[in-house]
């Protein structure tokens, strides 16, 4: 049973860390070695010494990128969890809110990103506001299903108890919907990554990773359009992972919730 | 029978006409659920009175209405038509006085909170100081043996041992009625036989009425003053039998082996496939 598990765990990361490797080496030697235009698709090797000799300025941009992801995605899901409780415990409040988001789900919100950058030239905020958006969303969607999975038999002892309705959904009901929220975070942090860079695309502040990138791009310098994008990866990478975290934990201790 | 007196916050919330009343009083309940597929006849001229104090099992076989009836008296649900009362005021003041404890087929308990936590859910939302709470919880820990597992969740639990938190959560209030619906049914033969003691032991302390719903013809017979048979589509009851047994209070693991249990668990039986001996063909475990 133990040593079953272990494998299985290392196998779960060591297999697509190994592929990731070959992918690599397949790249590199392609590039390298057989000779597939090294000015359009750097090798491995250009991108990496380029991401160490501008270090310092990626980390800046990472930076300024990860604020705005953060700020969208915190205030995006503190909306997110307010609206849902609001929309679960309110009938008209659910029948307002309910098609605004389901209009938001489908709609690509950075698309607003010209726009807002031109109502807000020259600040942060538009970056913030598409990335709070977008972390809205999914964060409101899965916490009010979460309102709505309490159980029937602690509803039916809730009842038998004559609970009041603040009672109800402090015992039962947020500590139901708390892992859900974490879900919803989870998918809401990466969306809020992509969002805030992607909107660094059109315009605003260049100094973040987005606008690095597509300044680097246009002037051809393609290594270090391709530092910056690696960065990136490991941006969304750092928030996915720790709202996935957050998650794990919020369901081993959801003791804490209930008060 | 005796009923002696326990304090209890529950009892001193309730009007003094309250002790005289019967713990339970049903008259012709009838209860119909509308369903996609047409109505269900649950219930059917349901009259019943369970005296204060009084040990009554419901027994029949599975959609008979007994969780129904249950429920009916838990205020969870209502009657279609007929009249219900519990300590003399109707089903819904009672359950907002909280006038009983009930433990549901499931165990119900809360897995993010402790066992402890679990037990003293009810002492915490009607606001009984933490010292106080914990003192019970612990009492009742020790009550289904599981003093060591308080800090435990209950996933950590195997069944039985979670209905054990369940039947223990239901008498922490020390209520005068106590409504279980087959609370035993996830503990093994052992366990069972030491909970049934054990319960007889707590309702002849506290002078509680209880609701016991079972499928199981000795236990019936084992723990109560009188056994109602049920049988379904609608469900009624079909006979009412006097269990003319020791009192409940004197009943031990020596009862078991005693001619008049076997006499009693002869009489149930037949009151459950009886009427037609003949022709039914149902087995007799
Ligand atoms: N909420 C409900 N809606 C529709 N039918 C129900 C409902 N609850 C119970 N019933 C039906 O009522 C009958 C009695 O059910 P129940 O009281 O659970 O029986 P028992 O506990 O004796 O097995 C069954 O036929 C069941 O399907
Ligand atoms: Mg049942």
């Amino acid at each position: 049973m133990e040593t079953t598990t272990t494998t299985t765990t290392a196998g779960r990361i060591l297999a697509p860390i190994a592929l990731g490797l070959l992918g690599l080496a397949v790249w590199q030697i392609l590039v390298g070695v057989v000779g597939v235009s090294g000015y359009l698709l750097p090798t491995p090797m250009a991108i990496f010494s380029e991401a160490q000799q501008f270090s310092d300025s990626i980390v800046e941009a990472g930076l300024i990128t990860g604020w705005n992801s953060l700020v969208g995605l915190v205030a995006g899901s503190l909306l997110g969890v307010v609206f849902a409780a609001l929309a679960a415990s309110l009938k008209p409040v659910h029948d307002m809110v309910n098609p605004f988001v389901a209009a938001l789900a489908v709609i690509p919100i950075v698309a607003l990103a010209p726009i807002l950058n031109t109502m807000f030239g020259t600040t942060e905020f538009p970056r913030q506001a598409i990335a709070g958006l977008a972390s809205f969303v999914p964060v409101f969607v899965s916490t009010l299903r979460g309102l709505r999975q309490t159980n029937p038999e602690h509803r039916d002892l809730m009842r038998s108890y004559a609970a009041s309705g603040v009672q109800v959904f402090r015992t039962i009901t947020l500590p139901t919907a708390v892992p859900y929220v974490f879900t919803g975070v989870r998918i809401a942090s990466s969306l809020a990554v992509i969002s805030a860079l992607v909107a660094e695309y059109f315009g605003g502040p260049r100094g973040g990773l987005g606008g690095i990138i597509s300044t680097a791009a246009a002037s051809s310098q393609y290594p270090r359009a391709w530092a910056y994008v690696l960065a990136s990866i490991v941006l969304g990478l750092l928030f996915y992972l720790t709202t996935l975290a957050l998650e794990r934990l919020a369901n081993r201790s959801r003791a804490a919730a209930a008060g | 029978m005796s009923t002696p007196h326990t304090t209890s916050p529950a009892r001193e919330q309730s009007p003094p006409a309250g002790d005289s009343a019967p713990a339970v009083a049903a008259a012709h309940i009838e209860k119909i659920f509308p369903t996609s597929g047409g109505e269900v006849h649950a219930l059917s001229d349901i009259s019943l009175s369970v005296r204060p104090g009084e040990f009554v099992s419901l027994i029949g076989p599975s959609g008979c209405g007994k969780s129904t009836l249950m429920r009916l008296i838990a205020d969870l649900d209502q009657p279609s038509s007929g009249e219900l009362q519990v300590f003399g005021k109707d089903a819904r003041q009672a359950r907002r006085d909280q006038d009983y404890g009930i433990a549901f087929q499931k165990a119900g308990l809360l897995p993010w909170r402790t066992v402890s936590d679990n037990i003293g859910l009810p002492l915490q939302l009607h606001g009984v100081s933490s010292a106080q709470r914990k003192a019970r919880v612990q009492g009742l820990l020790e009550m289904v043996s599981l003093e060591d597992f308080g800090d435990h969740h209950p996933d950590q639990l195997s069944g039985g041992m979670q209905q054990r938190v369940a039947i223990a959560r239901s008498l922490a209030e020390k209520p005068r009625l106590l409504l279980m619906d087959e609370p035993f049914g996830a503990l093994d033969e052992m366990t069972r036989e030491r909970m049934q003691t054990e319960l007889l032991r707590i309702c002849t302390e506290t002078g509680a009425s209880v609701v016991f719903v079972t499928h199981s013809i000795p236990e019936a017979v084992y723990l109560s003053d009188r056994v109602v048979v049920m049988s379904p589509r609608p469900g009624r009851i079909s006979e009412v039998v006097d269990m003319e047994l020791e009192d409940p209070a004197a009943r031990g693991d020596d009862l078991r082996e005693d001619a008049s249990y076997f006499r009693m668990i002869t009489a149930v039986r037949e009151a459950l496939h009886g009427g037609a001996p003949s022709g039914r063909g149902v087995e007799t475990r």
